[in-house]
Parts: C-alpha cells; sequence; structure tokens
C-alpha cells in the first residue's frame, strides 16, 4: 500500500507493437517507474474506442503497478477522433475476433518481454473489451488472469455468429486457462443476468477458477464517471476487487 | 461492440458537420451503445461520407420512442408533400 514518504513515478506513451497477421499496430504504454519486476496487463478496450477512458485506465493500472499495454483494436478501420473511428466500426459491424485475440496476444507478448516485468500477464476489458479478453484468455496461451468487465456476447446464439464472430465464446471455456473476475451489473441488457448465469454453469462444469460479482442498481458500463451509467459506489467495490483479484494472481 | 445490430443506406443529400457542409454518401444505423445519449442502446445514425474523412460525419444518437416518431414524422411529410403534388 502507498505511503506518503514513498517515491513514485510513471512512463506512459503511445508505441507500436506487432499485433494479428504480424501487422504493426498502435498502442498506449504505461508502467511504474524503477526496476521492477511489476507483473503486466493487456487492456482490451471497449465498443466506445480506444478512446480518453482507456488512456486513463492505462494510467491507472500502471499507478497501480502493473506495466500496462492498451493495444489500438480499431488501428486497421483508419485514424480520426476516437469517436469517428469507432463509429465506422460500428457500422461496420465490429472487428473480426480472430484479429482482436491476435491483437491482444501481441500486447501480451510485448509485456512479457520487457527487461522490467515479472513474466506474469492479466487482461481486462469492458463491454465488447471483455467479450475480447475472454477470448484471448481462452484462446491464446499465456494469460495467467482475466478480468471480464460487462463482456457482452460472451454468450451468442447460433443466428448471431458469422464470419467476424464464428464461435460463441462460452464456446471456448473448456480452454480458459487462467483464473476469472467477472463483474457485472443486474440491470444490463447486454449481457443478461440470465447470460451472467449461463457463463458461471459453463466455468462451474469445467472445474474452473472463477469470481463473479453482480452488482444491484447497476447496468452496463458502471465504471464509466463520464456517462449516466456510472454508480459509484458499485464501482468503487470493483475497482477493489479487481485490485485484490489482480494481486493475488500477478504479483 | 454489443449489439452488432448495423445496416447501411446509399443517400443523396448534404449535413452539415463540424468543418460545414458537405456531400452525405451514407447513412449507417445502428441499435448499440450510443457515445453521447444516456441511454444503454439508442437508435444511431451516422451521416457520412468516407471519401472526405471519417471526420465528415454527423451523429444523431436517439431513444427508441424518439427514433419511431421521427420515421412517422419523416413518413407524414412526405405524404403530404406528395398529397400537396410537390413531389
Amino acid at each position: 500500500m502507498y505511503q506518503t514518504d514513498m517515491y513514485e513515478g510513471l512512463l506512459a506513451e503511445t508505441v507500436t507493437m506487432t499485433g494479428a497477421n504480424g501487422d504493426t499496430i498502435n498502442a498506449y504504454l504505461a508502467r511504474p517507474l524503477g526496476k521492477g519486476p511489476f507483473p503486466t496487463m493487456v487492456l482490451a478496450h471497449h465498443m466506445p474506442g480506444w478512446d480518453e477512458w482507456y488512456r486513463e485506465i492505462t494510467y491507472k493500472f500502471a499507478h497501480h503497478g502493473y506495466i500496462t499495454i492498451s493495444p489500438n483494436l480499431y488501428f486497421r478501420s483508419g485514424h480520426g477522433t476516437p469517436e469517428d473511428v469507432a463509429a465506422k466500426v460500428r457500422a461496420d459491424g465490429g472487428i473480426p475476433d480472430d484479429q482482436a485475440v491476435g491483437d491482444l496476444a501481441g500486447g501480451m507478448k510485448y509485456v512479457r518481454e520487457l527487461p522490467y516485468s515479472n513474466g506474469k500477464v492479466g487482461v481486462f476489458g469492458t463491454c465488447s473489451g471483455g467479450r475480447h479478453s475472454y477470448l484471448a484468455a481462452c484462446r491464446a496461451p499465456g494469460f495467467d488472469a482475466i478480468v471480464d468487465c460487462w463482456g457482452g456476447r460472451v454468450v451468442m446464439a447460433p443466428d448471431q455468429l458469422n464470419a467476424n464472430f464464428p464461435v460463441s465464446p462460452l464456446d471456448y471455456t473448456k480452454d480458459l486457462p487462467c483464473p476469472i473476475l467477472g463483474i457485472f451489473g443486474n440491470d444490463d441488457a447486454n449481457p443478461t443476468p440470465d447470460q451472467v448465469n449461463q457463463h458461471e454453469a459453463e466455468l462451474k462444469k469445467h472445474g474452473k477458477t472463477y469470481e463473479f460479482h453482480r452488482y444491484d442498481g447497476a447496468g452496463h458500463g458502471f465504471f464509466y464517471y463520464h456517462a449516466s451509467a456510472y454508480r459509484q459506489a458499485q464501482a468503487v467495490d470493483g475497482w477493489q476487487k479487481t485490485w485484490a483479484f489482480l494481486e493475488k494472481y500477478l504479483a | 461492440m454489443c449489439t452488432m445490430i448495423t445496416e447501411k443506406v446509399k443517400v443523396d443529400g448534404s449535413a452539415k458537420g463540424t468543418h460545414g457542409w458537405f456531400n452525405v454518401a451514407q447513412a449507417n444505423v445502428s441499435y448499440d451503445h450510443p457515445f453521447n445519449a444516456p441511454f444503454e442502446h439508442a437508435l444511431n445514425i451516422d451521416f457520412v461520407n468516407e471519401s472526405q474523412g471519417l471526420g465528415a460525419r454527423v451523429a444523431v444518437e436517439l431513444s427508441e420512442q424518439a427514433a419511431r416518431e421521427l420515421v412517422k414524422t419523416i413518413l407524414a411529410v412526405l405524404e403530404q408533400a406528395e398529397r400537396e403534388k410537390v413531389l
């Protein structure tokens, strides 16, 4: 825990990294200053894009002692304001799952190989990023922990599958190699409480280590202080659960 | 993207964005997370012209009820224009 006579410092900057298919994409990297070794995190940004909130939580994770990279998962859709880029991705029906998994796996490789890394890598995401985090944890070997915040469409009906989303993430549950923390709002329409229950049942069926927290009075995106969805007490508790979980599995 | 419910339609007209008027080539309609409207999901319409860059975009984010009212109103106006033989 931080004491007021401790030295603190962090570095944050845009970097380039190798993503899916060997493509070069950009990413935001923040890390604590010092020799380390530090645990590391990969952040999967949400549907509204690689936006200010994600850059802020990249600092936030670094402030809590994690070397953290947030790949720009929409890099291939062009450049502009985060909203304009995300609007294009929304109109295109999202990005392919394989591409998101490849980019997050590239982020994992990047932070794990840094000389001040402790070799442990977690993945965190909200909204579509929660879903992408789950896919990456199941499909890209090497993650040591995952935090899925209200990832929608982890449970998918057959008629929702297409070339971009060929497999329901739930079907990869048997391959999940690491503990998972799930944070959900009971007023969320996507995922619904019933879908969260289905997800939990699948984890239980396969003997996975999981910790699910469901919050009353909260819907989708309740950590987002800049949006009407924000729920202060639930968000504070959710962050505390996140730090405790990551310390347990990555420190 | 959380719902992935989206459609595109070619349109012809103009829209006024942050840099003034531009020719609108397409409308992207989705029912998904808005960027600003205080709803979990909204009926979003982006009037765009991608040939002019991603910033050539005029966005509206409407509640479901507002979107349905807008559709009815547009149709009512077009029907009146037909009745008055200005179409």
